[in-house]
């Protein structure tokens, strides 16, 4: 199959366009610019509604919007863009939305750097909206996953109804590497019965809510959102390994940082220490079992959390391994990526502390 | 060493696609340039992308040399489309070389109105690059109207076509054949001359019996992993 050269950004606009995604609302914010662009120019082409809109928390109410009527509707924005759209995010979770979010992070916090950064995991992950609620949150780590991953996020998105985040830090934005446009294996999907298109003589009308006024009509349907989210936690885990089977020091890492770390292990590899990396491509739900069972090897001797932030992912990295085995963190942060170097002597570092 | 392609003009503007690769010939070009003994220069006159730019090679060039012409990083990721001051010294130094490296696309072809009376009176060039692996650009037609829509911006026209069709670090030797077939097409389309054929080095051996001339590149533009 041909090998085609693709910047990140347009390469997640052309995914999503191949995935169906016929609704598009944004509002340009650098390191993204490239997927509102390009949907500007193909998604009319696919017969598909572009609208860059006033702001961001109009655009995200669009995609509540066409979401609504069933289209496969999705919005793009980076750190600050995305902070704006957690109301409708939140709204669109209580209302059963289907919907795709991409945030492609950058430095912050407020406006902060336009530098790729990963401090936006717990936003994605916790909820940055109100109430008891959580989206899958897809995070990759080369642009061929990208591609895969974003038009995958729309099925799981109709699956499940729920709005699905694509966690892409700036590199993956802005970087540019081969593709294959391969046909994703596609879902068995409900139809969309709930949607509000139209009555067509069905006997009731579909209306898309999230008030529940009643105390306990709104407890119940947190109870509906729970199940959800407990099949999600069942059915959508995901991760990769790379040489973790006697790994003496684990690395864990999402995005392109665990890119990074895979050519330190190798390097440490070739020293002599056994190194190995845990990749979480599922953010939300977390792969915390598997991670637990290699924390429990007895070859793990320490694990080290890497991000482009303060210390996010650290926290669920902490609750997987339990104190099983001593955590050390390394980060760079606002925008900063971290060197090759830089990481392999924190690896060695870490491992000469508990040796 | 006698004339070529390389130094056949003082100023050499490299516009394009984005993702075309101006960027990593914009370098290779100026480090050969300074490897002929050139007093020569690097202008980074990106205002399109935030990342993966000719600046980012400033100490390698500086190691050989040479000069980096840049705005102030804050100015950079200000998201501001300023243009260095001291691009002057390209048009005021008769004795210079220069490389000067502009933004993707029509869009980021557009500060070269800024320059283009300068531009001419130095009798510079300008060269557009071209990767056939890119897919907004890789059919003789698509091409030659975005080579139109960059002339358009400019307002200056392409004196020369560079092959640099690659697949990053995948690069085969298929690419580069395929790659010369399209812009010897793109040529016939727009009546505008292929210059060169840029190879990442570990591929000129291979590639020298079926096209002339090669550049044979190293690649400086690495992303963080590699």
């Amino acid at each position: 199959m041909k090998r085609e050269i693709w910047k990140g950004s347009e390469a997640i606009a052309e995914a999503a366009i191949r995935a169906g995604c016929r609704g598009f609302f944004g509002y340009p914010i650098t390191p993204q610019n490239e997927i509102p662009e390009y949907m500007s120019l193909k998604m009319p082409q696919a017969g598909g509604v572009f609208v860059q809109a006033e702001s961001e928390v109009a655009a995200i109410n669009m995609v509540y919007g066409a979401a609504a009527t069933g289209v496969r509707a999705m919005t793009s924005s980076s750190s600050p863009g995305v902070s704006l759209k957690q109301e409708g995010i939140s709204y669109m979770a209580g209302a059963k939305l289907p919907a795709v979010i991409v945030n492609v992070m950058r430095g912050g916090p407020g406006l902060g750097s336009i530098q790729p950064s990963q401090a936006d995991y717990f936003q994605a992950t916790r909820g940055g909206g109100n109430g008891d609620y959580r989206t899958p949150v897809l995070a990759p780590a080369n642009l061929q996953e990208a591609v895969d991953l974003v038009q995958e996020a729309f099925d799981i998105a109709d699956q499940y109804r729920t709005p699905v985040i694509v966690l892409a830090d700036g590199l993956i934005g802005q970087m540019m590497e081969p593709i294959v446009w391969h046909d994703v294996k596609k879902r068995q999907l409900p139809p969309k019965t709930w949607a509000s298109s139209g009555r067509k003589g069905r006997e009731h009308n579909n209306f898309i809510n999230s008030l529940l006024i009643d105390a306990h009509d709104c407890e119940n349907h947190n109870i509906e959102l729970l199940n959800t989210y407990h099949e999600i936690e069942k059915n959508e885990v995901r991760f990769e390994e790379v040489r973790t089977e006697d790994a003496e020091v684990l690395i864990t890492a999402y995005g392109t940082p665990a890119r990074i770390a895979i050519t330190v292990a190798e390097n440490l590899r070739a020293k002599g220490i056994k190194a190995g990396v845990f990749r979480p491509i599922t953010l939300w739900p977390f792969p915390s079992k598997r991670l637990r069972e290699i924390a429990e090897q007895e070859s793990v001797k320490v694990i080290l959390d890497v991000e482009m932030s303060t210390g996010q992912m650290l926290d669920d990295v902490n609750l997987a391994v339990a104190e099983r085995k001593p955590v050390r963190f390394y980060g760079r942060y606002g925008g900063v990526i971290p060197s090759v170097s830089e990481l392999e002597a924190a690896a060695e570092k870490a491992l000469g502390e508990v040796k | 060493m006698g004339k070529d392609w390389i130094d056949a003009a003082r100023l050499t503007v490299l516009v394009g696609h984005f993702g075309s690769g101006k960027t990593e010939v914009a370098v290779n070009m100026a480090m050969e340039l300074g490897r002929r003994g050139y007093i020569f220069s690097l202008a980074d006159l990106d205002v399109v992308d935030p990342y993966f730019r000719s600046r980012d090679c400033k100490h390698i060039l500086e190691q050989a040399g040479g000069r980096l012409i840049a705005s102030s990083q804050a100015h950079m990721d200000a998201d501001l489309p300023s243009m260095p001051p001291d691009v002057s010294v390209l048009f005021d130094n008769p004795a210079m070389y220069g490389i000067l490296d502009i933004g993707g696309d029509p869009s980021g072809a557009r500060v070269l109105a800024r320059y283009r009376q300068q531009l001419a009176a130095c009798n510079a060039r300008v060269l557009c690059v071209v990767n056939g692996n890119r897919p907004l650009s890789d059919t003789p037609e698509k091409a030659a109207a975005y080579i139109r829509r960059i002339e358009k911006a400019a307002g200056m026209s392409i004196d020369g076509l560079v092959n640099n069709t690659h697949c990053c670090q995948f690069t085969e030797p298929e690419d580069i054949r395929t790659g010369a077939a399209l812009v010897e097409n793109i040529s016939v389309h727009t009546g505008i001359p292929v210059v060169c054929h840029a190879v990442p080095d570990w591929l000129t051996k291979q590639v020298s019996d079926f096209i002339h001339p090669v550049f044979s590149m190293k690649l400086y533009m690495k992303k963080p992993w590699e």
